[in-house]
């Protein structure tokens, strides 16, 4: 049975283990925040060897697996801006064409792998530091706010930042969104198409980009900005894997044991949301950024030295930061839950 | 744009991608069904019940 089955996804027992453990991990943690896990699995893969382009091919695909099934859930809430995710999926289309040229010219050059490493230590290391820095400083503005999300879409205040370029940039056509928001369709289609650039360069989904842009940029109230970009993932990351596919760079034994993980994670996430607060835990998770950027950055010391204990250290950092994370959601939840019980039976008794 | 490629049909790949979609729709649905079946005895093993998670 364990032999018919790793034959399918072609690969060893171990590494199918591997795969589904580490989906799971990502899908707790793309379950809580709403966004982050997803850009942990591209440096794994790069990690374990796999070629730049199988490594993003493979991660984009798994990201596109991810928000179909969340996207599933959050349909159900009426949390998606139809018209705002159309305008987003044109603009982030060309991005991701572009940004996937853009690996492959790199890839022929014989300089992807280093690059996108590059550029991963510094986006991760970047939003780590943002992150850690407001969850220190007790703000609310880093991962996604439970609390904020349960707000009446009238109830939600515009960011000043947003309201500035809405006065500012008047270029028709403009375009009335959910929660009476009125915006030119082409701050809409910039701030989509720099999101899919770094989407196709990456291999990721975009999402802990393009939410603080969607909210900031355009002004769209954040329980819309969830459910308009989960939408949009599915269709983003759908083409991108398409044509990463095409160029043989999705790896079916990758994808499925990660999303197998990971669909069962996202549920164990979601659920463990209405349990925790987020803020309790935001510190882990901007400090599971920095952690993997350093990780990132160690391989590829390692890599350029040809040394393997740098590159294995670099990999247990990246798929250890995300256990710690992943288990303290799972600690937090139930410490939670056997206190409210306790309370429960005392309050009975 | 400079290296820019419109997607052409290919049945090979479009079978790659639609069945990450069913496995996707098929998770959703399977682990919806088995935490409705499962979900409070594990609850109850877990936490002694009585919990909404």
């Amino acid at each position: 049975m364990l032999d018919t089955l790793t034959g399918i996804v072609g690969g060893s027992p171990e590494m199918l283990a591997l795969f589904v453990g580490f989906g799971l991990v990502v899908g707790l943690l793309f379950g809580f925040f709403g966004m982050g896990g997803s850009f942990l699995v591209t440096p794994a893969l790069l990690m374990l060897d796999y070629p730049a382009s199988v490594a993003v091919g493979s991660g984009m695909a798994f990201v596109f697996g991810t928000a179909v099934i969340a996207t599933l859930k959050h349909h159900d809430l009426g949390q998606v801006d139809y018209k705002l995710g159309v305008i987003m999926i044109a603009g982030t289309t060309v991005g991701i064409e572009a940004g996937r040229a853009s690996v492959f010219y790199l890839e022929d050059l014989g300089l992807a792998d280093g690059i996108i490493s590059v550029v991963y230590v510094f986006l991760l290391g970047g939003i780590g530091l943002m992150i850690t820095r407001e969850a220190l400083n007790g703000d609310d503005d880093g991962g996604i706010d439970h609390g904020a999300v349960d707000t009446d879409l009238s109830e939600y205040e515009i960011p000043e930042v947003a309201k500035r370029i809405q006065e500012t940039v008047r270029i028709p056509p403009m375009v009335t969104l959910r929660g009476d928001v009125r915006v030119s369709a082409w701050v809409i289609t910039a701030v989509a198409f720099s999101t899919g650039l770094l989407s196709g360069f990456l291999g990721v989904g975009g999402g802990f980009i393009r939410m603080p842009a969607m909210i900031y940029a355009i002004g769209v109230p954040t329980p819309v900005a969830v459910g308009t970009d989960l939408f949009e993932i599915v269709f983003s990351g759908g083409i991108g894997s398409y044509l990463y596919g095409q160029s043989g760079g999705v790896d079916l034994s990758i994808v499925a044991p990660l999303l197998f993980g990971s669909a069962l994670g996202a549920r164990i996430g979601s659920a463990a949301t209405a349990i925790v607060d987020s803020d309790d835990i935001k510190i882990y998770f901007g400090g599971m950024l920095l952690a993997g950027s350093v990780a990132v950055g160690i391989g590829e010391i390692g890599t350029y030295l040809g040394s393997v204990l740098l590159e294995t250290i670099g990999l247990f950092l990246v798929i250890g930061a995300a256990v710690v994370v992943a288990g303290a959601i799972v600690f937090t939840t139930l410490r939670s839950l056997r206190a409210t019980r306790r309370q429960t039976t005392v309050t009975a008794d | 744009m400079p290296g820019l490629e419109i997607p052409t049909w290919d049945p090979e790949t479009a079978l790659l991608i639609g069945t990450i979609l069913l496995e996707a729709v098929i998770l959703y649905v399977g682990y919806g069904v088995l935490e409705r079946l499962v979900g409070p005895h594990l609850m109850e093993f877990l936490v002694g019940g009585g919990s909404n998670a």
